[in-house]
């Protein structure tokens, strides 16, 4: 396998007396994508926010790109590569789709903006954002304002705005939820493209999705990992079985 | 949508232009009202930035439009014009540098501790001026001549004229909100609206979210700082009350009134609230009641947030909609 990109070990981490999650260890190669299962309150949206940094890990360490970075920012680690969506979905509803990319895209300029030009006229940047709807398949919804776009729209306007922001490392938490089935085929494929280009982490219900998609697949039970690695053998096991797969006829 | 757009811009223009021509037609009393109001527009322009665009709710920006005030009374020579060119760079630099150090404290709190420490600050600044002797104490100082703005012998503008004074008032009412649309327009101005609507979304985004609010933050003090300077150039006195926070309230209604995050709606406010209130006091009209319009002012407020919620300019959005969609059909 590919040298890893992100590695996180021992991650744990307390909310009062619950341990939502107890020392996971897991690591995000380029172009493979690995999926993290496990029922409702496992720890994984948990998981996803220490990775991306809008929580601190109680312990553990996350390498990346050669220095540990549990310690920075939600924003620095933007930065540095790691987008991410969320669970629910949240873009700038009053934005339209366009502008939402365009304000990801914007946040890759190094240099300060001169504050009386438009935004609009920045090409290099609106190029950037149009470019990722057309990957997401919204070219043609580019002008109609976030909050009007269907729930599967919104769904891809998240991915699109990740991709504007040329990460290395997409957490991807639950991007079908709520999807309607030819729209979770769609999403699929859209997701095969981007894992080709990325280092990814997919939490996700939807086992299609999951057994399709998945290089390695880690299974979460009340915060600890119950088994990972390569997604057939994990999937025979039968405390994963009991824990979780028992619910999915495949 | 994008008719009533156009109906807005052009209600703009018009009013631009009649304002521009006011001064052909008007009494002394009503051009110093008009000065007095566009100086409030730029005052309540300035907190919009902050309250109607970024989503930061201050009950302090009186802080920067009296300190402000009191750096020209300070810099003024008795009984000889400043000049404008000096104190105004130098009031609005001190000004700057003090929302500066108190948005580099105040941002790190958000919500109703927000407002709390943005009042905070506000009173702080009110007593230094009230109980000190550093600006006249409680009497407050007059500035006997207004600055001036001849540069050796040429002299264009001579703001003791109250034509001059008007004019120059109004350019610069203008300049702000031009200044403050660019600002709204541009790459800043998107995120500034943005963490508005959704700062986890932005700060994920890879923004740095606290810089973003401590510039919107530094631009309206200074701003607010510039309606301060002009308030006390009209009124040649300046006292411890325009640092008080029910300035900052009264800005804050004008804000409400009007209709918030559109910077025209600032505007309204401004001339609804000053008008409506001079009307409230004439006695010719209400008799003795005038004598307390406050009342009538705070009927009439709750009126209009329960009728209009987003403000008076809402009023005028729906009328752009009707016009819109009497043209389309
Ligand atoms: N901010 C928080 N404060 C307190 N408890 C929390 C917080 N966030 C999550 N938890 C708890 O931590 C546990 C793990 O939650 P988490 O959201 O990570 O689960 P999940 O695996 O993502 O579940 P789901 O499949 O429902 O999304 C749950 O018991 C949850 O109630
Ligand atoms: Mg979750």
């Amino acid at each position: 396998m590919t040298e890893p990109v992100l590695v996180a070990t021992g991650l744990t981490r307390q909310f009062g007396g619950l341990t939502a999650v107890a020392g996971v260890s897991l690591e995000l190669a380029h172009g493979v994508v690995h999926a993290v299962i496990g029922p409702n309150g496992a720890g994984k949206s948990t998981l996803a926010n220490m990775l991306a940094g809008e929580l601190r890990p109680s312990a553990g360490s996350i390498r990346y790109a050669g220095r540990e970075i549990s310690q920075l920012s939600a924003d620095r680690r933007s930065r540095m590569g790691i987008g991410r969506s969320y669970q629910t979905t949240n873009v700038v509803r009053d934005f339209s789709a366009l502008e939402n990319c365009r304000l990801a895209a914007q946040s890759r300029e190094p240099h300060a903006f001169n504050w009386l030009r438009s935004a609009r006229s920045y090409r290099g940047i609106v190029e950037a954002a149009e470019r990722s709807l057309e990957a997401v398949g919204l070219a043609q919804r580019a002008a109609v304002p976030a909050g009007h776009l269907s729930h599967g729209e919104q769904r891809q306007l998240e991915i699109a705005m990740c991709l504007a922001t040329r990460p290395r490392v997409l957490l991807l938490d639950e991007p079908l939820a709520g999807m309607g089935a030819e729209e979770s085929v769609s999403m699929i494929e859209l997701l095969r493209a981007i894992a080709a280009e990325h280092a990814v982490l997919l939490i996700e219900h939807d086992m299609d999705a999951v057994f399709a998609l998945a290089g390695v697949l880690t299974v979460m039970a009340s915060g600890a990992v119950l088994d990972s690695g390569e997604p057939a053998r994990v999937r025979a096991n039968p405390a994963v079985q009991e824990a979780y797969l028992g619910e999915y006829d495949a | 949508m994008q008719d009533s757009d156009r109906l807005i811009r052009w209600l703009i223009v018009l009013g631009a232009v009649c304002l521009a021509l006011f001064p052909l037609a008007g009494s002394t009393f009503y051009l110093q009202l008009l000065t007095k109001i566009m100086i409030m527009a730029i005052f309540a322009m300035s907190l919009d930035l902050i309250v109607g665009y970024t989503g930061l709710v201050s009950l302090g920006q009186s802080a920067y439009f009296g300190f402000a005030a009191y750096m020209l009374a300070l810099a003024s020579p008795k009984g000889a014009a400043a000049s404008l060119w000096l104190t105004l760079p130098g009031a609005l630099a001190a000004t700057a540098a003090l929302s500066l150090a108190i948005g580099l404290l105040v941002l790190r709190t958000a919500g109703i501790y927000f407002i709390m420490v943005t009042l905070a600050f506000a009173q702080m600044l009110y007593y230094l001026f009230h109980d000190t002797g550093l600006g006249g104490g409680s009497d407050g100082i007059y500035i006997h001549v207004r600055p001036s703005l001849a540069l050796g012998d040429f002299n264009p503008v001579n703001l003791a004229d109250h034509t001059h004074f008007y004019y120059l008032v109004f350019a610069l009412m203008l300049g702000a909100y031009l200044l403050l649309r660019a600002v709204i327009a541009s790459p800043f101005g998107r995120v500034l609206v943005a963490i508005r609507e959704n700062p986890v979304r932005v700060r994920s985004l890879g923004f740095q979210v606290f810089n973003y609010k401590l510039g919107a933050f530094v631009l309206a003090g200074t701003l607010a700082g510039l309606a301060g300077y002009l308030s006390a150039c009209q009124f040649g006195f300046v006292n411890p009350e325009i640092l008080s926070w029910h300035y900052s309230g009264i800005v804050l209604m004008m804000l409400l009134l009007g209709g918030m995050g559109r910077l025209y709606g600032a505007v309204i406010g401004a001339f609804a609230f000053i008008l409506v209130q001079e009307l409230f006091s004439l006695e010719a009209l209400f008799g003795d009641f005038a004598r307390r319009w406050q009342l009538s002012m705070g009927v009439f407020i709750v009126l209009v947030v329960l009728l209009l919620p987003r403000g008076l300019s809402d009023l005028v959005e729906r009328l752009g909609r009707g016009a819109a969609k009497r043209a389309a059909g």
